[in-house]
């Protein structure tokens, strides 16, 4: 929920973190296994790009209508009043 | 010698992407006009989730990348492949982030990110840095593009000396400045739909003939493998690996994350964001746009594939040396019938030219937003804006020409490393400005200034023997020559990292310092135009501002 400093937490925002460890290179940095003549190093990455893929979609669905497009949290005056005219 | 069959099928797809950005100026609803900059510079804000997710592919993803990447590949090995992790962290990283900057920026009109800063700060100066940063790491990156463009011509022959080989550059460029100046932001949005399906038709072609052609991929990584065994003639050192070495590997990774919170800073990501209509068409391109980051992984691959074809860079007869740029095309001139290597010159050069568009109206806005209107034309009215603009972006492009005419293209690529570096300083003012306040303006300032003071210093410490260079070899930086203030901590080290990452670093560390010191003594922290609810408003919301409003003076 917004508070007044603008800020939502959803706990499925931490499943954004986990892409990241992709950076850990000593994990995939090896030759072995080879497949189809090409080292681990280079497709053992290329099967990370579906895990973000999955991890962004997930905190896509799970969030999907954070955004506030009515009624807002603290109308004005004005707003009220288009607002009205939708 | 000019390749005939080659250069008629590239001058035909010219021609059509020619044609739809002309076209692209009727696209628009009616009523409309292009005197205002929601219009001409972020056509009209509400692209839906196809049209952006070609424009920003199209924009992310430029010619310079298609010729760079492989050619590092080609060069130096598995570091090349950073652009693989760098495009999957990427996304999710920035996912959060866009979309704050998505609403607040259309609740307020902000049409730059420097625009945003100027709000939440109250700040012009602070606005103005940003913005400054903004186009000094966008020039050079528009001159890479034409780089590229030229390495394709040169490779079909093109290859004149003087100011004739640069000639048919020019008028490629002349053709792409009109239409933009009369299109807009609409013009790249169209054509990159002819530029990514090209692109993934020759990539996806290159990658299943090509292996099968020069006996699969384990005589390809075969070939690489002996070719990188053979000591630098200069150095005596390996010329690279195909695995990553212990010295390389902090420097994969904050390349590949320097990178990935690079990007989204570039004014020019930043214009196709705020051309999308809300927060959910973002939303699914954040989730759709790894299907590049595949097609990169398998792109830096032919890197290696033109090792195993034998392909030799060509000298570039205006500066006299071998360019390995041209090695992908080369490759594709040798190993595709000739009509295929042209439908291959042309997704290239047409890659050049989106990104190139979409960066010289990024640039133009950011100059006429916070400099023309906040420092020289204060009234200006929106058509006097627009009218700026467009002529900005004029400039900006003839400027980037002038860049490849008079200027060595090494010096494009050092620049644009050095943008690189540069751009990262802006994430404390533009990014963690997103999420919080607490970081004083001046601290904001402060940090920008011994980031980047820091950084041009540590890239200038970089030599690269093998090409000859004492300073600005590279932004791989040794970690025995990081130096604060005379001490070295770690001295005698050969393990390398990203300049821009160690920058950054310092700059937040100044930031938050500062910051505290300026709380304490309570130092007034400038005014905030923006509420908390702006950083969720979407489409539909009638805390929206309307597109294209004239405000009444």
């Amino acid at each position: 929920m917004a508070d007044r400093s603008g800020l939502r937490w959803s706990p499925w925002n931490l499943l954004l973190l986990v892409p990241l460890l992709m950076l850990v290179t000593p994990w995939f940095n090896t030759r072995e296994p080879v497949v189809f003549g090409m080292p681990f190093f280079y497709w053992s990455q290329f099967l990370w790009v579906p895990v973000g893929v999955i991890c962004v979609l997930t905190v896509y669905l799970r969030t999907k209508n954070d955004g506030v497009p009515f009624p807002d949290a603290d109308p004005d005056v004005d707003d009220l009043d288009e607002g009205a005219r939708r | 010698m000019i390749q005939w069959v080659e250069l008629v099928v590239f001058g035909l797809l010219f021609l059509l992407v020619t044609v739809l950005g002309f076209v692209a100026s009727r696209w628009q609803s009616s009523g409309s006009s292009m005197d205002h900059l929601d219009e001409w510079g972020l056509g009209g804000r509400r692209f839906g989730a196809w049209i952006t997710w070609f424009l920003v592919g199209g924009d992310l993803y430029t010619a310079y990348t298609f010729v760079a990447v492989p050619a590092l590949m080609f060069g130096a090995g598995a570091l090349g492949f950073y652009a693989l992790p760098y495009t999957v962290v990427l996304y999710p990283i920035v996912f959060l982030p866009v979309l704050r900057l998505w609403s607040v920026s259309r609740v307020h009109g902000y049409v730059t990110p420097a625009d945003f800063v100027r709000g939440r700060y109250g700040s012009s100066l602070l606005a103005f840095i940003v913005a400054l940063t903004g186009i000094v790491a966008t020039m050079p990156y528009i001159a890479l593009q034409l780089v590229g463009l030229e390495a394709v011509l040169r490779t079909m022959g093109l290859n004149g000396t003087g100011f004739a080989g640069h000639l048919p550059l020019l008028i490629a460029f002349v053709i792409l400045a009109v239409y933009t100046y009369q299109s807009g932001l609409r013009a790249p949005a169209l054509i990159a739909f002819v530029k990514d399906i090209l692109i993934y038709l020759v990539i996806l072609v290159a990658v299943i003939y090509l292996p099968a052609r020069l006996g699969g991929w384990s005589a390809i990584f075969g070939a690489a493998e002996q070719k990188f065994a053979q000591p630098n003639p200069t150095t005596g050192q390996p010329t690279g690996s195909i695995l990553l070495t212990g010295n390389n590997q902090l420097q994969y990774i904050t390349l590949a994350l320097g990178s990935a919170l690079a990007l989204f800073l570039y004014p020019h990501s930043l214009t196709g964001v705020l051309a999308s209509r809300g927060r959910d068409v973002l939303k699914k391109n954040m989730v759709a746009l790894p299907a590049y980051s595949l097609l990169l992984g398998l792109l830096a691959l032919l890197g290696f594939v033109a090792i195993a074809a034998g392909s030799k860079p060509i000298t570039n007869n205006a500066t006299g040396r071998p360019d390995t740029n041209t090695i992908i095309p080369v490759l594709f001139d040798g190993q595709f019938p000739d009509w295929f290597a042209g439908v291959a010159y042309a997704a290239i050069g047409i890659g050049a030219l989106v990104p190139a568009a979409i960066m010289s109206i990024a640039a133009a806005n950011l100059w006429t937003r916070n400099i023309y209107k906040e420092y020289l034309h204060k009234a200006a009215s929106p058509q006097q804006e627009a009218r700026q603009a467009k002529l900005a972006s004029l400039v900006v492009k003839f400027g980037a020409v002038a860049f490849v005419l008079f200027v060595d293209p090494q010096f494009s690529i050092d620049l644009q490393l050095i943008g690189g570096v540069i751009i990262l300083q802006t994430l404390p003012a533009v990014a963690i400005a997103l999420y919080t306040r607490w970081l004083h303006r001046w601290a904001l300032v402060a940090g920008w200034v011994v980031g980047m003071g820091y950084g041009l210093y540590l890239l200038y410490l970089i030599p690269n023997p093998a090409a000859g260079k004492a300073h600005f070899g590279g932004s791989a930086l040794t970690l025995d020559k990081l130096t604060v203030v005379g001490w070295h901590p770690f001295a005698g080290s050969t393990v390398q990292i990203y300049v821009g990452f160690v920058a950054l670093v310092l700059n937040l560390v100044v930031a938050v310092v500062v910051s505290a010191i300026l709380h304490a003594a309570k130092v007034a922290p400038g005014s905030d135009a923006t509420a908390g609810t702006d950083y969720h408003a979407d489409e539909g919301s009638s805390r929206l501002k309307p597109v294209a409003d004239t405000p009444v003076h």
